[in-house]
């Protein structure tokens, strides 16, 4: 169960092909009403049934936050996953109902920022798309970089340079451009927030880049959500409902517990919200830690698992469930 | 029933002319549901309640509301730094506005009404005789703030926290009617600094708690829990900035006079997600009853006397009536003849 506020039903009005590995899907509320306002840099968890299998994906919603008449998100197309982006390029069309969850953000704005310097990489322009939106109404300075592979792949690359002129800076990995990174985080006005978005490498080289020119951590905020990796089969046993349950190799442990008819928190499902932790029992073997909430020691302890993305290798485990 | 036959005209300072009707005894927020009191998290789902209870809508308009709000603007007067907010959150303070204008016209449309049009919205509030139109998030077109707008116009306190870095800001507030603390002094700060100054909760790992709860707060799930103080006289600005006007009065207290004069002092606090500022609203809403209306409700009286009896002597301290618990304990033992109390806190039929 996600805590608190219910599911919303929803219908798909757009299922629209922006290049060839990402689509924009429109929702809106099966009962003809208003959306609930959100902020800038949240996510919607989208539920599928795919032929029986339950999948329960998070998505940045992109469309403007004061458009409470709907939301929209872009799914990328990944081809090796465990077929969550397959299913919504494949299956989903409009007309058809779906249900999609609250809004949650981690990955909000400060909005104390004197501005906001956004980077973003491919697939991961979503969650700024409906910042940029929400600051420019606020009237609030801000500056996009935009990194995509090549002219084709750059998501609404032109759309953005028409409503915000030279506050977007578009690079194309494919002609040799890259951001100056370092120029660039070294010139910043003081009280500039900075935000990243991507693959995460990108993240990785963001985050390093601001650190060693000595940008205070709080300044600067980052979003991966991470797809539940695919692996080997395991065994896991849950004490609390006494029932011992294995996960498949294309399954997270949180799908395999919920599929064993037992409720769990969540909330994100990309290992970054802390909801759905987990304290272990017992441990004969090595969890592969693959979530960003855990601290390393934690981790190193073996006492607690994020279920949504972390797999287990060993012999036992048993968690407090 | 008109409007001024439902709203009292009172006041809650000077004459002290405050009174709650027998409904208003019956609905009291009554905060022990056993015999005992500790600190707990204490939280639950803040859902539509027992109808006619303070729990029916999402914000309790009672018959003290046009009293109350003359008694905020009379503080304000006096102290405007009970209402501040600092720059960044004044989007928080439109999600709030939207909030109550929502709440109040729906579950009271007798009273308040809200219509818009795309952004053009015009607000009618009848018990106060205000009729506005404005430009949702523009603050040009209202006479202040969008959270002293509203918050001049509904009961309780309310502060807003500012969400960044795995922790709350208390960072906009309106503050009038408080148990001892002052927004002025608190503001900017973060959650277990601005609950610093609360014994035992701390090492019980309470705040810790509490916060990781909070941070992961879904708009469309709001919570609530209890808070309880003792005061004495129907004041409701019992603020530290004004201590040397109020503090003194727990000296006068006498056996023939506590039972008008004590007053059980009951916060119904909730908590939501704000939808644009991803900041949490915190409204604060303070009842009050004096003891000799409590012990009318036999369970009540059992309770309260055991509670007040048992309580740990830092918590007593910490709330200010320990001088006073011996007074206490006598008038409200005379209401309890031992006999067990039925669980949770209703009063029973």
């Amino acid at each position: 169960m996600s805590v608190g506020a219910a599911k919303i039903p929803v219908v798909v009005t757009e299922a629209v092909e922006v290049n060839s590995l990402i689509k924009r899907f429109r929702f809106v509320r099966e009962d003809g009403g208003q959306m609930p306002g959100f902020s800038g840099g949240a996510h919607t968890v989208v539920e599928m049934d795919d032929a029986g299998t339950r999948r329960l994906n998070p998505y940045s919603l992109m469309s403007d936050p004061g458009d409470r008449s709907g939301y929209e998100i872009s799914v990328r197309r990944d081809d090796t996953g465990r077929g969550g982006s397959a299913y919504m390029h494949r299956e989903v069309r409009p007309g058809m109902k779906m249900l999609i969850s609250p809004p949650v953000n981690l990955f909000g704005l400060d909005l104390r920022a004197k501005k906001h310097l956004m980077i973003a990489g491919g697939i991961g322009i979503t969650p700024f798309l409906a910042q940029m939106a929400q600051l420019d109404a606020m009237g609030a300075r801000f500056e996009l970089h935009y990194a995509a592979r090549d002219r084709e792949l750059g998501a609404y690359m032109p759309e953005l340079s028409a409503r915000y002129g030279d506050r977007v800076h578009r690079y194309y990995d494919a002609e040799g451009q890259a951001i100056d990174l370092t120029t660039l985080l070294a010139g910043q006005p003081l009280g500039t927030h900075l935000y990243v978005c991507g693959p995460k490498g990108m993240i990785g080289w963001v985050l390093k880049t601001a650190a060693d020119l000595g940008w205070p951590a709080g300044a600067v905020h980052s979003e991966e959500f991470l797809a539940p990796p695919v692996g080997q089969p395991f065994t896991v046993e849950l004490a609390v409902s006494g029932k011992t349950i294995t996960v498949g190799a294309a399954q997270s442990l949180l799908e395999a517990i919920e599929a064993a008819g037992v409720d769990a928190p969540y909330l994100c499902r990309g290992g970054a919200c802390g909801q759905c932790e987990t304290h272990v029992i017992a441990c004969e073997g090595e969890i592969e830690h693959n979530d960003h909430w855990l601290t390393d020691d934690q981790k190193a302890g073996c006492r607690h698992i994020m279920p949504c993305v972390s797999r287990f290798k060993g012999a036992k485990l048993v968690l407090e469930r | 029933m008109s409007l001024d036959d439902f709203f009292h005209d009172e006041t809650f300072f000077g004459d002290y002319t405050f009174k709650n009707s027998p409904r208003a005894i019956k609905r009291f927020p009554f905060p022990f549901p056993e015999d005992d009191y500790m600190y707990s998290v204490n939280m639950e789902p803040h859902v539509p309640g027992r109808p006619g209870s303070v729990f029916e809508h999402t914000f309790d308009v009672d018959e003290h509301y046009v009293a109350e709000m003359r008694d905020r603007a009379r503080v304000l007067r006096d102290d405007p730094l009970r209402c501040q907010s600092l720059p960044h959150m004044t989007l928080a303070g439109w999600d709030l506005l939207e909030l109550i204008m929502e709440s109040f016209a729906r579950d009271y449309p007798q009273w308040f009404s809200l219509t818009k049009s795309g952004n053009q919205w015009h607000w009618i509030n009848r018990p106060l005789n205000i009729d506005q139109k404005f430009t949702f998030l523009d603050e040009s077109t209202l006479p202040c703030g969008p959270m002293e707008y509203i918050t001049r116009q509904a009961q309780g306190d309310f502060t807003l926290q500012d969400q960044r870095n795995d922790n709350l800001w208390i960072e906009a507030g309106m503050v009038t009617t408080q148990a001892d603390w002052s927004l002025d002094f608190d503001i900017g700060m973060s959650f277990h600094e601005w609950h610093a100054p609360v014994p035992k909760a701390h090492e019980m790992g309470v705040f810790d708690r509490a916060l990781k709860f909070l941070l992961q707060l879904q708009h469309g799930a709001p919570v609530r829990r209890f808070n309880w103080t003792m005061t004495v006289d129907p004041l409701l600005d019992t603020s530290p900035e004004n201590y040397p006007k109020w503090g003194p009065g727990k000296t006068t207290l006498t056996k023939e006079n506590i039972g008008q004069r004590q007053h059980l002092r009951v916060e119904l606090q909730t908590l939501f997600r704000l939808p644009r500022s991803n900041a949490i609203a915190f409204p604060i809403r303070c009842y009050l009853c004096s003891f000799e209306d409590l012990v009318t409700q036999p369970k009540w009286a059992r309770r309260l006397h055991r509670v007040v009896r048992d309580l740990p002597d830092e918590l007593a301290t910490y709330k200010g009536f320990i001088r006073n618990r011996p007074l206490m304990v006598d008038y409200l033992s005379q209401f309890d003849d031992g006999a067990p109390t039925s669980p949770g806190w209703w009063p029973d039929e």
